[in-house]
């Protein structure tokens, strides 16, 4: 399903990122970085309450906004569990939302929707996640050491926040694309790339098709969190399936950690990896022109501890922004 | 359909180095075999300690030690990097224990570090004596006849 939008902006963002996304290669783009992952708290899940709290608080302040009609936003513990707690503190009408990983961009979608029809002017979207908070709930204890398969994603620890608005300004939401779930028949929980690539590769399709576009109308296609696997078998899968061939195309997985040098095995993962690249380094590019229009297509595996020990494949999910530059 | 989705997945899925992983495992756990039995030595020579009570000395003196480095925090690159040389042994039981501990403390003794401690070492323990079970019974059958 894809919605066109008129007059949904981006106005401000926020990056917040932890120790190891602050050692990347895109550590002067983002709004603040901490040293250590408990960020003065006690646990992985308070830390990651802290973050969105302050993602939140520095787009307001960077917007000298005081009412914001409406907070959407999630992350990946259960029951939403940081978002919930950190919305709390605002007294603010909250939706949580959960798409695994594609949460941001769902975020983008429904608060595109809402400012279109016009019932609201102001709204903050917000994602986050937590590598060690993330590691207890669908891995192993955080010091456990035991070996990893290369295709292992890492996942990312930082929260990204954005105010949605009516108002006008430089990046324009210029429609977006709800995309389906879609089995891709992978059992394995370690090759996070192989199950998502598939439904990436479904939604990039039916965002063309949907709007009658080329590939090329886009300056970059960014994908969420493939990996350097997944990226290779989204390019093949799009090239034999669809005949699409992706030229200007990158992963942000693959973007927000030196994966040569650092130990984050096939890249990044997390709800945070695609908004804290684009919110950053993309918008950076956007502003100089260097970028006109980015078509974002963030990936979830919709994995549950459970149902993946009763044997079932793991469902993924994508959903696509396209964002542009007006003068 | 998905048989060509299977194909491009397999192609883009890298090999995993079993034999430079085996051959790392087969070093570090020889390592840790000469450890424990200069552990033995050392208990039943200088401390005078019966050969039978030495070894559960050793046992003791490893397992303390993995989780004390696993505390300290640095014991899963360990792991990470000499795999089953250190999985393996009883080093492996007790930093999958302690590290299970450390990830539950604050969630309260009872609720959180009782009840989630053995998360990753129960199946052992279950397993451990179901099969110290089956072969017993087979060595006494055997014994029998």
């Amino acid at each position: 399903m894809t919605v066109k939008f008129n007059n949904s902006y981006i106005n401000e963002t926020a990056t917040i990122v932890g120790p190891y996304e602050g050692k990347g290669p895109l550590k002067k783009y983002f709004d603040y970085i901490y040293a250590e992952l408990y960020f003065n708290e006690k646990t992985w899940e308070q830390a990651e309450m802290k973050i969105i709290d302050q993602a939140i608080n520095i787009v307001k302040e960077k917007s000298n906004l005081t009412n914001v009609d409406l907070l959407i936003g999630g992350d990946l513990l259960n029951q939403l569990a940081p978002s919930n707690y950190a919305a709390s503190k605002f007294y603010t009408p909250y939706a949580g939302i959960y798409a695994a990983c594609a949460t941001s961009t769902l975020g983008l979608i429904i608060a595109s929707n809402f400012i279109e029809n016009g019932m609201a002017k102001n709204i903050i979207t917000f994602t986050s996640s937590h590598n060690n908070g993330a590691e207890k709930q669908y891995r192993y204890p955080v010091e456990y050491g035991g070996p990893k398969p290369k295709t292992t994603t890492f996942t990312s620890t930082g929260a990204a926040a954005a105010l949605v608005s009516s108002n006008k300004s430089n990046i324009k939401i210029e429609s977006g694309t709800i995309g389906r779930v879609v089995d891709s028949n992978v059992k394995n929980i370690f090759h996070m790339g192989a199950v998502m690539a598939k439904a990436a590769a479904d939604t990039i399709n039916k965002h063309l098709k949907d709007l009658k576009r080329s590939i090329n109308y886009y300056d970059l296609v960014l994908t969420g969190d493939l990996g350097i696997y997944g990226k290779e078998i989204l390019k093949d899968y799009l090239k034999e399936e669809y005949s699409i061939e992706l030229e200007n195309y990158n992963d942000t997985g693959t973007m927000i950690y030196d994966v040569e040098n650092q130990e984050v095995y096939a890249g990044a993962s997390g709800p945070a990896c695609a908004p804290l690249v684009t919110y950053s380094y993309i918008f950076n590019l956007m502003k100089k022109k260097k970028l006109k229009r980015v078509l974002l297509v963030a990936t979830g595996a919709l994995m549950s501890p459970s149902l993946t020990n009763q044997k079932l494949t793991l469902p993924a999910i994508a959903h696509a922004v396209s964002l542009e530059v007006i003068k | 359909m998905t048989d060509k989705y299977q194909k491009i997945v397999e192609r883009h899925t890298p090999e995993e180095n079993v034999m430079v992983n085996a051959i790392i495992a087969f070093i570090t756990g020889g390592i840790m075999g000469i450890i424990g039995q200069l552990l033995i030595d050392f208990y039943s020579s200088y401390m005078h300690i019966p050969s039978k009570e030495a070894t559960v000395c050793m046992l003791i003196t490893l397992i303390f030690m993995s989780c004390l480095l696993t505390s300290l925090g640095f014991f899963d690159k360990c792991v990470n990097f000499c795999k089953c040389g250190l999985i393996i042994p009883i080093t492996g039981f007790a930093h999958a224990t302690q590290s299970a501990a450390l990830e539950y403390r604050k969630e309260g003794l009872v609720m959180g570090l009782g009840a989630n401690m053995l998360k990753l070492s129960g199946a052992v323990i279950i397993y451990g004596i179901i099969g110290s079970f089956v072969f017993s019974l087979i060595r006494t059958l055997v014994g029998i006849i």
